[in-house]
């Protein structure tokens, strides 16, 4: 890996509950402002959680055409409309990205679940059939059945012919996806990777699921307060659906342009915990680990980071794991860095979070603000770091940690800096 | 650069459960491919697939991981244990940070999410079962994978559809090349489930021929599709100094290069990246065309796909200037299993000196310039193997197999 090489964050493009595009998402966010409702898309009625952090989106009004409307699973509408805003946000277009070094690394956990449940629904005839019945198959089931159509939509709508992957990392999917994009700018596979995550999982299957291992809250009455991390009332996440693209580029390829830089990513690390496909352990080990090495790549201190973006879910124990990893990792510092979870305003989308989140870190150093964790009122005693309760603040930002936790184990961390902050 | 060697190899192929099985197959030229037997597939069209029909999960894995687990991690839990049998490797005995796991997946395991949706629409929301959260998704036999053996290493699941067996290792590689010792990795599939071979046929690629052995004929002048098949492999990719140190039983080669490409979209007139996969993977192992003994084709079984890739390989090593062949004509299309299942055939090759054949493929067609090795197994020494891989919707892979120094 040539170790002069540095990835710089030139574009954003946001698909967010509450707020289409990054300037909606950003004002929402820092408002404190939750988008938590019950579920519109279907009735809920018959589910334990009956809330959702779902998006008003309509994909004509973002620009897409009939035809792609029709193949699209609303995932990959989504990766496609914040595929444009970012490119336009850093100042580019398709013909300025040569084909052959531009790659895209799109993180999902569960693909394109809308159209494949719809879908099933009808060659299945509402569940009745088992050997469902094939004259009914719509001509792009198979994009819906495998999910690296949604990165075979993002390169084709900037024409990337290097490297083009899904990571599927269950829910640290979207800062997954962003390292491995990071990587492959480092060992100079692309120049410039379009790359982020996307979900659009509300649907009947997937809060069936949650339902069942009682992951997501049944706050059912009071839908805008329902995901309250590190609170003491906390009783599980609520579901949501988003995107974001982010334009990765070679740091020195970014400054010959003169693009603006939000941010660099700085260090990248995954580790697995090996205990349970959907438990955590108290002691946080492995995602303190992942934190460790993500840092150590960075050159930072733990002093440095100015926030971290939680992953927050509201579980009672993935709140008590990552309090626990970042003490491990950080340290004295750990209580004296604000930790915030934007989840506890537009709902946990699975593999797209960790991107959102991502793009949260880039716009916190960009626009020197922290947002809050909404809904904390009262904080679980267990739980002692600075959770930035209710309201945003203002501060300087010039390193964020950004955290995240998945099914199957996975631990994520990356750390995201202002270039000038970072010993070159 | 640290070196990225494979020193573990576990295979379940239709045609043979284990690798020694799996090789002695694959040389006689057996094939795997009969109708579909794990539901009534009459009503369809495409009707035949490469079926793994001698695993038994009961005898092979603890009973509690049975009803949790889709045919895929099945598949891959005991690969993985073959695997690190086969490189002697105790898992135990390790640092856990030292060791990452980087799966392939196409549809993740998608007999059990079929299951699981009948469930909810017949009997309600109640009787989804638990473990639908994750015995389905395109993670699980990463996480599955790093539970069985305590793997805390880097972990990852990769979709590229047919090319992720390939993208996975490179994936794999590049975690080595940073400083992991091991990681396990490859792909695993399997589509026998109604909706799983259903989604495959809009696509119109599946071949609709009734008789097993004229359904899948890649290069055929009469190609008409391909079979699908289900299984994949397994292998331990570890620090070449890491397994020297660890006194490793055996170097079964090296993963010299890797490349990974895209083709513009449809309509656009742009050459397919199948190609500049190829020669990016080639010059990334350091290797000219002329050092490569034998090419492990992807071969679609269509027209267009069979023109590209003969192409492809006439231009890169002149006209039948190299030994190309498809085993995965006996085992059928394994998708994301079928790039680490050719790179396992590869390194099974340089071991023996054998290139296996093509099998089902009496003639090459008129139009291909490629030299397949058709009939009997051909012996001929072999350092260097180029496989290569692709996906639906224009995903292309190539790896470099070398023998070990």
């Amino acid at each position: 890996m040539t170790l002069t090489r540095r990835v710089a964050i030139t574009g954003i493009g946001v698909v967010a509950p509450g707020g289409i595009g990054t300037r909606a998402f950003w004002d929402r966010i820092l408002a404190g402002r939750t988008a938590t409702r019950r579920v519109t898309f279907f009735d809920p009625a018959p589910f334990r959680s009956q809330v959702a952090a779902e998006c008003d989106f309509d994909p004509a009004e973002h620009g897409l055409t009939p035809q792609q409307i029709r193949r699209m699973d609303r995932a990959a509408q989504f990766a496609v409309v914040c595929t444009r805003e970012s490119l336009a946000d850093a100042g580019l277009t398709a013909t300025d990205l040569v084909p052959e070094r531009t790659a895209v690394t799109i993180g999902s956990a569960v693909g394109c679940t809308i159209k494949l449940e719809a879908e099933y629904l009808v060659l299945s005839d509402g569940g009745r059939q088992w050997t469902v019945d094939h004259r009914y198959a719509v001509p792009h089931l198979y994009d819906y059945y495998v999910p690296s159509s949604l990165a075979a939509e993002v390169a084709w709508e900037v024409g990337a012919e290097g490297p083009v992957s899904l990571v599927s990392d269950g829910c640290t999917a979207g800062i997954d996806a962003l390292g491995y994009a990071r990587e492959l700018i480092l060992d100079g596979s692309a120049d410039v990777v379009v790359a982020g995550a996307t979900e659009a999982p509300i649907a009947p299957i997937t809060v069936a699921c949650f339902d069942a291992i009682r992951a997501t809250t049944n706050n059912n009455d009071d839908p805008e307060h329902a995901l309250r991390p590190y609170d003491r009332s906390r009783n599980g996440f609520v579901l949501g659906e988003g995107a974001a693209v982010l334009i990765l580029e070679e740091l020195g390829h970014a400054r010959r342009r003169g693009a603006k830089v939000y941010a660099e990513i700085a260090g990248f690390a995954t580790r697995a915990n090996a205990y349970h496909m959907t438990g955590l352990k108290a002691d946080g080990r492995e995602l303190a680990e992942a934190v460790r090495v993500a840092l150590d790549q960075s050159r930072l201190a733990p002093e440095r980071i100015g926030w971290v973006s939680s992953h927050g879910t509201a579980t009672k124990q993935n709140d008590k794991h990552e309090t626990a990893a970042l003490k491990r990792s950080l340290g004295a510092h750990a209580y004296a860095t604000p930790v915030s979870s934007i989840k506890s305003m537009i709902g946990h989308s699975l593999g797209a979070i960790g991107a959102i989140e991502t793009a949260a870190c880039a716009l916190a150093i960009d626009t020197g603000a922290i947002p809050p964790t909404a809904n904390l009122h009262d904080q679980d005693p267990e739980l002692d770091l600075d959770y930035v309760p209710l309201s945003a603040r203002e501060r300087r930002v010039d390193v964020a940690l950004n955290i995240g936790s998945g099914f199957g184990g996975f631990q994520s961390a990356m750390v995201l800096a202002r270039p000038e902050a970072v010993a070159a | 650069m640290n070196t990225a060697v494979v020193t573990g190899i576990g295979v379940t192929a239709p045609t043979g459960l284990g690798t020694d099985a799996y090789w002695a197959a694959t040389t006689a030229g057996s094939t795997a491919i009969r109708p579909v037997d794990r539901f009534d597939a009459g009503s369809y069209p495409a009707r035949l697939a490469g079926v793994i029909t001698d695993f038994d999960e009961r005898a092979l894995l603890p009973g509690r991981l049975i009803p949790q687990t889709d045919r895929i991690t099945q598949f891959a839990l005991v690969a993985t244990q073959w695997a690190l049998t086969d490189a002697g490797l105790d898992p135990s005995a390790h640092s856990d940070f030292d060791l990452g796991v980087v799966t392939a997946a196409s549809a993740g395991g998608f007999e059990y999410g079929q299951r699981e949706l009948q469930k909810l629409y017949t009997e309600g929301p109640q009787a989804v079962s638990a473990y639908m959260s994750f015995s389905w998704f395109y993670a699980v036999n990463t996480g599955q994978l790093s539970i069985r053996h305590g793997l805390r290493g880097p972990a990852a699941a990769v979709v590229t559809d047919g090319a992720g067996g390939l993208d996975a290792l490179g994936h794999a590689r590049r975690q080595i090349r940073q400083g992991t010792p091991a990681v396990l990795s490859g792909g695993m599939e399997s589509a026998m489930c109604p909706m799983g071979l259903v989604s495959q046929l809009p696509g119109g690629e599946l071949s609709t021929v009734d008789d097993p052995a004229r359904a899948y004929r890649p290069f055929a002048d009469d190609a008409t599709g391909y079979v699908p098949g289900e299984g994949g492999a397994i292998l331990l990719v570890e620090d070449a100094a890491a397994a020297r140190r660890r006194g490793a039983p055996r170097i079964h080669g090296e993963i010299a290069g890797y490349a990974s490409t895209f083709d513009a979209r449809p309509g656009s007139g742009r050459e397919p990246g199948l190609a500049r996969a190829a020669a990016l993977a080639l010059d990334d192992a350091d290797v000219l065309p002329d050092d490569v003994d034998v090419v492990f084709a992807d071969a679609a079984g269509t027209l267009a796909g069979d023109q590209v890739e003969a192409q492809v390989l006439a231009k890169l090593f002149g006209p039948r200037g190299v030994p190309v062949t498809a085993p995965k004509t006996g085992t059928g299309r394994l998708n994301s299993g079928a790039g680490a299942l050719d790179v396992v055939t590869a390194l099974l090759a340089i071991r023996d000196g054998v290139i296996p054949p093509t099998v089902n493929v009496e003639r090459v067609g008129r139009r291909y310039e490629i030299d397949l090795v058709l009939g009997e197994a051909r012996r001929t020494p072999v350092r260097t193997a180029l496989v290569l891989a692709r996906g639906k919707g224009g995903f292309n892979a190539a790896v470099v197999v070398r023998a070990a120094t």
